[in-house]
């Protein structure tokens, strides 16, 4: 079926998403940096090495179990910026406000985003607010674009994957997606499960200190971690294989998943990261991050393969290896 | 089809006339219509699918089921073969 | 999770495992009904580690796969009336009719919402009084009693702005109709765990002694599904041909009698069209005249809305295990998990879709 008009999954993170951007963003803006496809933009200046990222927070709810939309606006653009291992610093803040939004709800919104703002160290240097006619967005609409600084030696991309490199989370996977879907209205959740939101600079530098051997880092966000795996695969042609006993989820996610027919494996999260780091230098940096209070779940979850090049699969409890595919759109209560 | 998952029942309320439930499935906690298995007590186990408990589920039953199988697996261990080993790949 | 984390041990399920891989001497060809149990199968890889001489055909026990053509331009076309609320089970949004499917139908503006249970559907209504809020009435047995549930409690409730579409289809007339197939392959069923646990097994009796096949009602995690093969597979064996019931922790002989009470109550039993295979006699629940008041199809006039499944698409054929995906023109070129022309590329553990994916993996 063409697509007419634009789909919600135009905007869940999957296949859809994809082709949306190789579609008709790329070919109209395509240019060398852009086309690397990362979730900021690397630039190179002669004294420094900055990175550039864009993110656009729409949750509904907007307050959540565990965080509300304003932190989730700073923690998911500092994110961003520091999955190439740059060091945020600089930070614009743009609201969208509906007519008729409750000022006490903005007002907690954005104490949020100053505590958020101060624990990952950066600074909220320019901003805007537009207020829309009642109807013509939302609630409130943020918009945060970040800019860091990095290493001229540093090399960490989504085309950078080795066979033979290990894979790691960070910690325990889905608990955002499902502390979101479980207090939708309609669901009649009474559920205790939280979301993740958090920024985790901190933990890059952690790692990084230990090695400078991490090829590819991304925060499994929208589409959850087998998009950002599925990307990784595509993106340097080899093939991941994951182990499915490794993968951790906490008992309440998976009771939510359960429920609901889901894969915790598609669900968002907003304070994990994904590294795939040398082998010999695993072990190492696996330590340091289960020492840091943002990794002390982290786990190694499976490692890159030479076959099936562009694929993810995963070993099941009994031997067997199933496809982990790119979702098609976002993932939907189901009771088949 | 009917996804249906096993959770504890920890209380019991009416709502609209309906016998409803909170059901606890290892920490999260939703609502179930308990019309069908209107015998439950707080505590017990039923299967939930869109919302309805559709059985109690019998704990009895459940055991058995593990168990027999449970010593199977404890008997080889003693015996000393490998449940991974040979005898699946002697077929395959 | 208890009652769920020990019937997916993996030592217990290899222990199973290899009482089959004992006790399996001939090719068999066994049909799971419930698309549960396909997606456990898919999802845990049980079909690569059976003997090769076990073949496991996926059977039409998913809504997504068998709800017909026609009854989906229903739904889009109830949806898109101004002034509805439609409400249905997240399934259901990406299966395509004719023209779009209900997702497309929210793009364009119309209030179409995803409900976890049919009783959100109803408060809905009651939140809403001035809409009409429209519940999508899919599924099998087991969703049935809470679908009639919904309806039983508008009328208590004098809930009028509230109305099903149904369209719920019933397990054993149609594994009757895949056995008196000519063409059929299948020597044996898992049957569909928890529509028994709603129903019980004992119409299942005459159609094992019928048709000379074990029928076993069967859980849903690995260690259940390999423990239903293994049954079936010993019963092959040894020539026996009995319904066995391995879910004995949910399925009772006799079912859920005030579940099936209240269905009753609320729905008869009516010719149903399955998508792919055609209209088989008594296969589905229509509303009671009573409850006509609660009918979306009386209430929104959409009777006449007829529709043909798209000539491409050989799904039926391939529902009943007759042919693989692969051998459809269309597979893979005017048909694709984004692209779907039937229901067997939709849902994510179809027939199609899951060789889609196998087939990038060049196997």
């Amino acid at each position: 079926m063409d697509h007419k008009t634009i789909q919600l999954a135009h905007g869940a993170g999957g296949q859809l998403s994809n082709d949306l951007i190789d579609t008709l963003f790329l070919p109209r803006f395509a240019n060398k940096t852009l086309e690397a496809m990362e979730d900021q933009a690397v630039l190179d200046f002669p004294e420094n090495r900055l990175s550039f990222s864009t993110d656009t927070f729409v949750v509904d709810p907007i307050f959540f179990p565990g965080g509300n939309i304003g932190e989730l606006a700073i923690n998911g653009t500092v994110n961003d910026v520091a999955m190439c291992g740059a060091n945020p610093l600089f930070l614009s803040v743009a609201f969208i406000l509906e007519e008729g939004f409750p000022m006490e709800d903005l007002h907690q919104i954005l104490i949020s985003m100053e505590i958020a703002a101060k624990r990952a160290s950066v600074t909220i240097v320019t901003g805007d607010t537009k207020v829309v006619n009642k109807g013509s967005c939302d609630k409130i609409f943020i918009n945060t674009t970040g800019i860091g600084v990095l290493d001229h030696d540093l090399n960490i991309s989504a085309g950078n994957l080795q066979v033979g490199d290990k894979i790691i989370v960070s910690g325990t996977l889905a608990d955002h997606g499902m502390a979101v879907m479980t207090s939708r209205e309609g669901l009649s959740f009474q559920s205790r499960v939280k979301s993740d939101t958090a920024s985790l600079n901190g933990l890059i530098n952690t790692m990084l200190k230990v090695s400078k051997n991490i090829h590819a880092l991304r925060d499994p966000t929208r589409g959850g971690a087998a998009t950002t795996l599925n990307e990784f695969a595509r993106s340097s042609n080899v093939g991941i294989s994951l182990i499915e006993e490794n993968i951790p989820v906490k008992p309440d996610v998976k009771g939510a998943c359960e429920i609901l027919g889901i894969d915790p494996l598609y669900v968002a999260n907003e304070g994990k990261l994904i590294a795939v780091v040398s082998d010999e230098d695993s072990l190492n940096i696996l330590a340091a991050m289960t020492n840091h209070p943002l990794g002390k779940d982290a786990v190694i979850i499976g490692e890159v393969v030479s076959n099936h090049p562009g694929m993810v699969t995963m070993k099941t409890g009994l031997g067997a290896n199933r496809i982990v595919d790119m979702p098609v759109g976002e993932q939907l209560p189901r009771i088949c | 089809m009917c996804l249906g998952i096993p959770g504890k029942v920890i209380n019991i309320f009416d709502e609209n006339g309906l016998k409803m439930g909170n059901i606890d499935y290892a920490g999260t906690v939703n609502k179930a219509c308990l019309e069908y298995v209107s015998d439950i007590q707080v505590g017990q186990y039923t299967v939930v699918h869109a919302g309805f408990g559709i059985s109690i589920i019998d704990e009895d039953e459940a055991m058995k089921t593990y168990e027999t199988w449970e010593e199977f697996v404890s008997a080889s261990a003693e015996e000393g073969l490998d449940i991974f080993g040979n005898p699946l790949e002697d077929k395959n | 999770m208890k009652y769920l984390d020990e019937f997916r041990d993996p030592e217990i399920a290899k222990q199973i495992l290899s009482e089959i891989h004992k006790t399996v001497t001939k090719p068999w060809v066994i049909m799971e009904i419930c698309g549960g149990q396909t997606h456990s199968i898919i999802r845990n890889g049980l079909d690569q580690v059976l003997p090769k001489e076990i073949e496991l055909v996926h059977g039409p026990g998913c809504p997504v796969c068998v709800t017909p053509l026609e009854i989906i331009d229903k739904a889009i076309a109830i949806a898109g009336k101004p002034n509805v609320i439609f409400t249905s089970f997240g399934d259901m949004l990406r299966v395509p009719g004719s023209k779009k499917d209900l997702f497309m139908v929210k793009s364009e503006g119309s209030d179409v919402r995803t409900v976890y249970s049919p009783l959100e559907a109803l408060t809905i209504a009651k939140a809403n009084p001035d809409k009409e809020v429209v519940f999508f009435a899919v599924g099998f047995e087991t969703t049935a009693p809470g679908n009639a549930m919904a309806i039983h409690q508008a009328a208590m409730e004098g809930i009028k702005n509230f109305s099903e579409l149904v369209s719920h289809v019933l397990v054993p007339p149609a594994m009757e109709a895949l056995l008196s197939s000519p063409e059929n392959r299948v020597q044996g069923y898992l049957a569909a765990g928890h529509v028994c646990t709603i129903m019980g097994w004992e119409e299942y009796d005459p159609i094992a002694e019928k048709y000379k096949v074990p029928i076993i009602p069967t859980g849903f995690e690995p260690v259940d599904i390999l423990e239903g093969i293994l049954l079936v597979v010993k019963q092959l064996e040894e020539g026996r041909h009995e319904v066995e019931n391995q879910y004995l922790r949910s399925v009772k002989r006799e079912g859920n009698p005030v579940a099936q009470n209240l269905i009753s109550e609320i729905y008869e039993v009516t010719d149903r069209k399955w998508r792919g295979i055609g209209e088989i006699p008594m296969s589905g629940f229509v509303i009671r005249e009573k409850y006509k008041l609660f009918d979306a199809e009386d209430k929104f006039s959409v009777g006449d809305i007829h529709a043909d499944e798209p000539e491409l698409c050989i799904s039926g054929v391939i529902l009943q295990g007759l042919k693989k995906p692969h051998e459809c023109p269309a597979f893979g070129k005017e048909c694709t998990p984004t692209t779907p022309l039937g229901a067997t590329m939709v849902s994510s553990e179809g027939a199609c879709a899951a060789y889609y994916k196998y087939q990038r993996m060049g196997k």
